[in-house]
């Protein structure tokens, strides 16, 4: 059922800032790439955390291959409406968008929507050429995803008039179809980034058409123990002599590393399960263990990509 | 932690880290940024709660946008801008007998652009014009980092007012933390650009501007000039503002650079954030604003990255598979007050198994966070650990264990 998540040609990863969203858009794409999908993938805030995800220098407008099948690219308003103009509206503009760029951009903080449809309408304009097989969008945090894909329906809405409107219908054609694009919502066994989460899903349903594909719980603990071990491991404090005669003085803090993150795992397990009482049941749940890792970047995409890939079944 | 909660008849620890209480005691504004998800709310709140308990004084939370249950702890509610006394008794509750007043406030948006658009109107048919213009809730909804504006703008107000002696600000969600320290040079900007002059001059006479003809067109056909218009008797009206908006964008950026203002980073020591506050104290630097503090929350205990730690970890896992030591710790567990009735030499033996060799797993995680500390320590005058606290905090007495596991860490 989940590897249709896949066979989307766009696909938004989001989530609550900090769970882990860049990875798991990288691994999305890592994955469908090692699939023999021409894959892109693009970071949408410009803040660089996926070029370091993918040990690759700066990212730019123009997409670059970083391994076979993938290319990634870093959103840029400015160069989405140079490519706007010259594509839709035929205006010959070579080189000198300074000033009207930088006066489009005032336009585009105070015109709701603007900025958002130029990136939506960029990534939707990708899917519509078929340049690509898939695109993930390592998109806004949970608190400007919704702006950011309804932006053309409510810009549709605002304007009655102009070429922008009448773009918006072939946005929505794909943004709407859950055959063809889905979101993704990254969250952690944590308590805001579930309740966010939980807010989100509600908040997609009311104030969108899009549908949400699946839900990825990051960074969760295995459970090293079961119900009555993990008694013994909240208990030990009281034999904590005999193990330093046996181990040495070190001991109390491997007891209390351990301690910590079974108290921790256990608290997670309860965020964990109100989430899974709150979404619908159709909606699948990836999970993806806490990585105890050196490593950062490339390889850090590649365990999650590991995991997602045993999620989602994938070969 | 777990061993340390026990302490509760004790006085409760409220006295922040010498280096943090001085920086407090010594500043009127307080502004916690960082990236999301990094816990700047509760340590904004936490914060305010040992400074107004040791320090005296009023002290104002702002907070933006608060987890429901911490927000009711603090008593504060959505409506309006209004600061809401903490009660000394719900204080007293968790046994703190404050010296000062602890005050919250919620940031509302809304609320908070038509106090701006009343206070800087010309005459009330402007102002009335502008507070029902259909364009006008969609537009300061989004416009020019509207939240990170009025953040700003609410900090200039309280503490103008002089109405408390700290004021500690947490800053909003932005996508970009550095966005907040922009927003009024945005503000000012705008008012100055080419677009808004450009949008107020009346339609008729924009056609036969030649300069502004290319942009004209281009704009007519991408948008369509209804929906320009609509704006543009929007930015007519707010262009009659222009004057007292800019002087206060002005003043509220003269604010962050104040002697009287302190920075503070807070983020977790894991890889992004951490990556992002580094960043974020160097570029706040550049702007000579003043950052007091790096404060690393939710970090392991720093004990775990010992060698004596690891050495035991290694002993333990020797000693497990030895039944001997299993069964004379499942007998002493056994026969302790509290914990399980009866205990399994052999489930012993496997928890002594794992627990030793999951150590490595989790002093990994420790050291990394140790290396990513000192990165830090080597950009910002002092760094703060906040120990992680088994679940999340949303009451005083979890604020009150948040002020309890602060530590400057050893170097």
């Amino acid at each position: 059922m989940t590897n249709q998540l896949l066979d989307k040609q766009l696909i938004f990863v989001t989530g609550k800032g900090g769970v882990g969203k860049t990875s798991v858009a990288a691994a999305l794409a890592v994955l469908a790439a090692g699939a023999g999908k021409r894959t892109l993938v693009c970071e949408m805030d410009a803040k660089g955390a996926l070029a370091v995800a993918l040990d690759t220098s700066s990212l730019e407008f123009t997409p670059r291959l970083v391994q076979n099948n993938l290319e990634a690219m870093a959103m840029d308003t400015e160069h989405a409406l140079r490519e706007y103009l010259k594509l839709f509206v035929r205006v010959p503009l070579v080189g000198r968008l300074g000033p009207l760029a930088r006066t489009f951009d005032f336009v585009a903080d105070a015109a709701p929507g603007v900025k958002e449809i130029l990136g939506v309408g960029k990534l939707a304009y990708e899917v519509r050429e078929r340049h690509y097989d898939l695109v993930v969008v390592d998109a806004e945090a949970s608190g400007h995803i919704v702006a950011q894909v309804a932006a053309p329906r409510v810009i549709g809405e605002l304007i009655q008039v102009g070429m922008v409107r009448d773009q918006t219908r072939w946005m929505l054609d794909i943004l709407e179809d859950p055959d063809r694009t889905g979101v993704v919502v990254v969250t952690a066994p944590e308590e805001m980034p579930v309740v966010e989460t939980i807010e989100l899903l509600d908040r997609f349903a009311a104030d969108t058409q899009i549908h949400t594909a699946a839900i990825v719980a990051n960074r969760v603990l295995p459970a090293l123990f079961d119900r009555k071990e993990s008694a013994v491991v909240a208990s030990l404090d009281s034999a904590m002599q005999l193990l330093v005669d046996a181990a040495g003085p070190g001991v109390r803090d491997v007891v209390l590393a351990a301690q910590l993150t079974e108290a921790r795992r256990v608290v997670g397990a309860r965020h964990l399960e109100r989430l899974r009482a709150a979404v619908a049941p159709g909606l699948p749940i990836l999970y993806v263990p806490e990585l105890f890792t050196r490593a950062t970047g490339r390889r850090v995409v590649a365990l999650v990509a590991e995991a997602l890939g045993e999620e989602l079944d994938v070969a | 932690m777990v061993a340390s909660r026990s302490s509760s008849k004790a006085a409760p620890a409220t006295t922040l880290p010498s280096g943090l209480d001085a920086l407090l005691a010594s500043k009127e504004m307080v502004l916690v940024c960082g990236s999301g998800g990094v816990g700047k709310t509760t340590v904004a709140a936490a914060l305010g709660l040992a400074a107004a308990a040791e320090q005296g004084g009023r002290v104002l939370v702002l907070t933006v946008d608060p987890a429901r249950r911490l927000a009711d702890a603090l008593g504060v509610s959505k409506i309006g801008n209004v600061a809401t006394r903490v009660p000394d008794d719900a204080l007293r509750s968790i046994g703190i007998s404050p010296r000062g007043e602890l005050w919250a406030a919620m940031l509302d948006t809304k609320a908070g652009w038509d106090e701006l658009i009343s206070r800087h109107a010309p005459d009330d048919k402007i102002r009335d014009s502008v507070l029902t213009n259909p364009l006008y809730q969609n537009i300061t909804s989004r416009f020019v980092h509207s939240h990170d504006y009025l953040a700003m703008e609410q900090l200039h107000e309280v503490h103008s007012s002089g109405t408390y002696d700290l004021v500690i600000v947490d800053t909003p969600p932005s996508r970009n933390a550095l966005d907040v320290l922009d927003a009024p040079s945005r503000m000012v900007d705008f008012f100055g650009s080419r677009l808004l002059r450009w949008l107020t001059v009346p339609y008729r006479s924009r056609l036969f501007n030649l300069a502004s003809k290319p942009f004209n067109q281009i704009a007519d056909r991408v948008l369509g000039s209804r929906f320009l218009q609509d704006i543009a008797e929007f930015f007519i009206l707010f262009q009659a503002m222009e004057g007292g908006f800019v002087r206060r964008a002005r003043e509220v950026e003269g604010l962050l650079g104040d002697p009287r203002t302190t920075f503070i980073v807070v983020t977790t020591l894991e890889a992004s954030p951490a990556h992002e506050a580094g960043y974020l104290v160097r570029e706040l630097a550049e702007r000579q604003y003043f950052v007091g503090a790096v404060i690393a929350n939710r970090v392991m205990p720093a004990a775990l990255t010992s060698r004596a730690a690891a050495a035991s970890a290694t002993r333990l896992a020797a000693a497990a598979g030895d039944l001997e030591l299993a069964a004379q710790v499942a007998g002493k567990l056994s026969r302790a007050k509290r914990g399980p009735r009866t205990v399994d030499a052999a489930v012993v033996d496997h928890v002594l198994a794992r627990v030793a060799e999951s150590f490595h797993d989790v002093a990994l995680v420790a050291t990394r966070e140790a290396e990513r500390r000192a990165e830090l320590a080597a950009v910002a005058p002092q760094v703060v650990d906040i120990e992680a606290q088994p679940s999340d905090v949303h009451d005083l007495a979890g604020l009150l264990a948040i002020v309890a596991g602060m530590r400057e860490p050893a170097d």
